[in-house]
């Protein structure tokens, strides 16, 4: 992974040659990405200025609270959204073809075949009067010319792969016969059914219990290393991204606002918001007595975005930021303090410092050694690891 | 069998803690009527199928599982909003499992509910001054002058703006309604809350701050808590005590140091190992997950023994034949396995073979009989010892 996957700033776009190289390599480059909605009320700017990039093989995890744009964004990508009522500015690239602007005829071949998208309902993508295995199969025929009977073959061969017992008895059922954890298996074996090399998982296991969660995320990662395939998990649960993701995109009000190697930002957060996901939320594993510390306020109006940082409304920290910056200028996407691959959109001059000092010792106090006051030795080793990772990472892409 | 750990010291002393709230061998079965004209019942689902446990006062109790397993049936059979199949209620040492609806309106005040979805459960035509004013109306918990008083100093406790009481629900966001929940709840002063699901239909970041205000409330007025949810990280977060429970039964309830850190049974082992954790996932990569086959059976015809059995890794004959009773094995510590032990344990012997009067096939022993206390609620000095497999006692004072 390097530098230039989460780019943002116009010095740094892809015209920038360094950057053509390392997106030879990546499956999705999503470029400079605004969407906005003209509404009654005005215009909604649910996307703005978003960048970034997967490679084949690599799961990236997009993190933030509802309404931060990460569906939007999500169907920008496989060209869902209705030109005449949406503006949509950048470009998106699928395996280099342009999404931005093309036709529907483009977009039908790029759809199950290149892109496919599994959404947390899986009855909005199952229709209730047909049986799961011809809807199944009907999916296979869009892109292959095979016979009924075929394609019948590869709806049971799929629903078997997915771990539905006794596949070939259940092929006929209809979604309502299906447990919900089997409806949202039946979902991903339609997603699957033509190897797309881009998997969108729209909070897939949000309404599922954690067992049955569990088998679902076991199922993606062994699809996964089966297919080769880029995986885009979106979620709000940063537990899932922990488990899954290689890389994070953080987003807030629409843009990105924290990206780079999932450890490192679990571990080294640099974005106030960042912090405020991580210490608001149990863990089953926390200190049982720390109280949680929830992020103030609300997620900012759409409509009429804060000027400034768009956290501002909601920071506890801008007070360390020297002047009024934070209420006046939005803080671009920079590299961060510490890590390569790391970006963060925050004016704090020494995020690092202040994690370590102050935001660590409240969340997780069982992370400090208390003699030293120092985070915990293995806290430092994953960062070391994965600064040498990186670095190898980047050394292996200038070849 | 491995060595049972001390168990973790506690702050209640819940052992002595005078109760006040007792449910014994509750059950609620809800009919399965025929489609026909004459609708006859023809099955029935358990839904809830007598669970035993006791709340200390001012204590919270949580209860965990999975959906479907019976959690909110037992919140609303406790608020008497379901109609108990059998069993006892014992409200401030009172029954009130087969009172009437007259004999229940005194009490009414005294157990209030909190409810999950902050949209459904608040009348839209009404403004939050009526919402939270008309239980302190109809209970004349004030004069009629003082209502207006009273209902601003709620809204204020609840964290809202007083002067907002006469607004509709829908000027509010989540959150904020289901603190307009809460100050409807609080209007009565009750002892006793049951929290079905408060947080989880809110966002991350505002979850938080619900939970706070709960704890705050809690502690202010000395409320007992049922608090009710299927994230074991919250309950973790807000209950000193956790009941687990899988199709209609209670598992394994102890003291929450023993119920996260050594689980004896295993649905709860199999739970919690499936619960994505961030800070584990960020120092020491994935932990050994257990992974669970299959789904939960129907509650209308239950696997007979053990209901866990048909997904259970350690089961065996006596499964199949004996339920296992809900067996205290430590001084906060009840399982029903009959090979309760920790992680990785392979008992040989069943533990329940004494209580229940069987041989280690399920058969009853010839003059053995069943012990009859093993449906009482809360924890007794005397408990079985994993190791000997016989009584124990315990005196309080070594502890
Ligand atoms: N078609 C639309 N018209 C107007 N606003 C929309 C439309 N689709 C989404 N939005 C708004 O865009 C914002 C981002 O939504 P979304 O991407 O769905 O968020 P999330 O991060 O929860 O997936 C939200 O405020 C949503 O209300
Ligand atoms: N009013 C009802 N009529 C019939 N079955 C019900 C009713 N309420 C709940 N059930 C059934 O009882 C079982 C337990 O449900 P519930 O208590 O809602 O579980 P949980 O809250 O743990 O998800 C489920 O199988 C559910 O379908
Ligand atoms: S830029 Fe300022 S307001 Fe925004 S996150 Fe950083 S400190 Fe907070
Ligand atoms: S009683 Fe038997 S089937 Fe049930 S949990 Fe214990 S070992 Fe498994
Ligand atoms: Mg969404
Ligand atoms: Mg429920």
């Amino acid at each position: 992974m390097t530098s230039e996957r989460f780019l943002s700033t116009p010095a740094q776009s892809t015209s920038d040659r360094a950057a053509d190289i390392a997106a030879a390599d990546n499956f999705l480059v999503v470029d400079h990405l605004s969407v906005r909605f003209p509404t009654h009320d005005g215009l909604v700017q649910a996307v703005t200025d978003l960048s970034f990039s997967v490679k084949r093989g690599e799961t990236l995890g997009i993190v933030g609270e509802s309404g931060s744009g990460k569906s939007v964004s999500s169907m920008a990508v496989l060209g869902l959204h209705d030109a005449k009522s949406t503006r949509l500015e950048g470009s998106i690239r699928v395996g280099g073809q342009e999404v931005v602007g093309a036709d529907e005829s483009t977009l039908r071949k790029l759809r199950g075949k290149e892109v496919a998208m599994i959404f947390q309902d899986p009855l909005t993508a199952l229709h209730p009067f047909y049986s799961v295995g011809r809807q199944i199969a009907e999916a296979y025929r869009i892109h292959h010319k095979v016979s009924k009977g075929e394609a019948r073959k590869r709806a049971i061969e799929m629903l078997d792969r997915v771990g539905i017992p006794q596949a070939k008895n259940r092929v006929d059922d209809f979604p309502h016969q299906f447990s919900g954890g089997m409806r949202q298996r039946a979902m991903i074996a339609m997603s699957l059914v033509n190897d797309p090399k881009l998997l969108i998982a729209d909070e897939p296991t949000t309404a599922l219990d954690v067992t049955v969660q569990a088998q679902i995320l076991d199922l993606l990662q062994d699809l996964q290393r089966e297919f080769n395939s880029a995986i885009i998990m979106i979620t709000h649960d940063l537990g899932v991204i922990a488990e899954l993701a290689d890389e994070v995109l953080v987003m807030y009000g629409g843009r990105a606002v924290e990206t780079g190697a999932t450890k490192q930002i679990l571990t080294h957060p640099e974005m106030p918001y960042t912090w405020g996901l991580l210490s608001s939320v149990p863990e089953v594993s926390a200190d049982e007595d720390a109280r949680l510390i929830p992020i103030p306020g609300n997620p900012p109006s759409l409509l009429n975005p804060p000027s400034g940082c768009p956290f501002n409304p909601r920071c506890t920290h801008k007070d360390k930021v020297p002047g009024d910056l934070c209420v006046t200028t939005l803080p671009e996407l920079l590299p961060a303090r510490v890590g390569p691959s790391h970006r963060r959109r925050c004016h704090l001059p020494d995020p690092e410092v202040i994690y370590l000092t102050e935001v660590l010792p409240e969340i997780a106090p069982d992370l400090i050694d208390p003699t030293t006051g120092e985070p915990i030795a293995a806290l430092q080793e994953i960062a070391a690891a994965s600064e040498a990772e990186a670095n190898a990472d980047s050394r292996g892409d200038q070849r | 069998m491995t060595e049972t750990q001390p168990h973790a010291a506690s702050r209640i002393d819940w052992a002595t803690a005078e109760s006040i709230l007792e449910v014994v061998n509750l059950k609620k079965y809800f009919p399965v009527k025929s489609s026909g004209v004459l609708r006859r019942t023809i099955a029935q689902v358990q839904a809830v199928d007598g669970v035993s446990f006791s709340v200390p006062r001012g204590g919270s109790l949580g209860l965990v599982g999975e959906s479907g397993c019976g959690k909110s049936t037992t919140g609303r059979l406790i608020t008497r909003l379901y109609e108990p199949t059998a069993g006892e209620i014992r409200f401030e040492g009172k029954d009130i499992a087969a009172l009437s609806r007259k004999e229940m309106l005194p009490l009414r005040s005294e157990i209030q509910m909190i409810f999950q979805d902050p949209y459904s459960s608040l009348n839209p035509r009404h403004t939050v001054g009526t919402i939270v004013g008309t239980p302190l109306q109809v209970h004349k918990m004030v004069p009629e002058k003082k209502v207006l008083d009273r209902v601003r100093e709620l809204l204020e406790v609840v964290g809202l703006n007083p002067e907002h009481y006469n607004r509709y629900p829908n000027e509010f966001s989540g959150g904020q309604r289901q603190r307009i929940g809460i100050a409807r709840a609080l209007a009565l002063q009750p002892k006793l809350l049951v929290a079905d699901e408060p947080v989880s239909a809110l966002d991350v970041s505002i979850q938080a701050q619900v939970v706070n205000l709960l704890q705050d409330v809690q502690r202010e007025f000395n409320i007992a808590f049922l608090f009710i949810a299927h994230d074991l990280a919250v309950v973790r977060h807000f209950c000193p005590e956790v009941a687990v429970m899988y199709l209609g039964k209670i598992v394994e309830v102890a003291d929450r140091e023993t119920l996260y850190s050594q689980p004896h049974h295993p649905y709860t082992q199999a739970l919690l190992s499936a619960v994505p954790d961030v800070k584990q996932a960020a120092v020491g990569g994935r932990r050994d997950r257990i992974r669970l086959e299959g789904d939960v059976p129907s509650p209308v015809n239950p696997p007979s023994g053990c209901r866990f059995r048909t997904r259970c890794w350690k089961a065996q004959d006596i499964c199949a034949k004996q339920e296992p009773p809900l067996l205290q094995i430590g001084p906060r510590h009840k399982v029903a396995c009959h090979f309760a032990g920790q992680r990785g344990s392979t008992g040989n012997v069943p533990i329940t073979l004494d209580v229940l009067g069987v041989n280690s096939h399920g058969d009853p022993v010839p003059g053995a009989t069943r012990a009859s206390n093993l449906e009482d609620p809360g924890y007794s000095p005397a408990f079985s010892d994993l190791e000997t497999h016989k009584r124990r006692s315990e005196k309080l004072a070594d502890r």
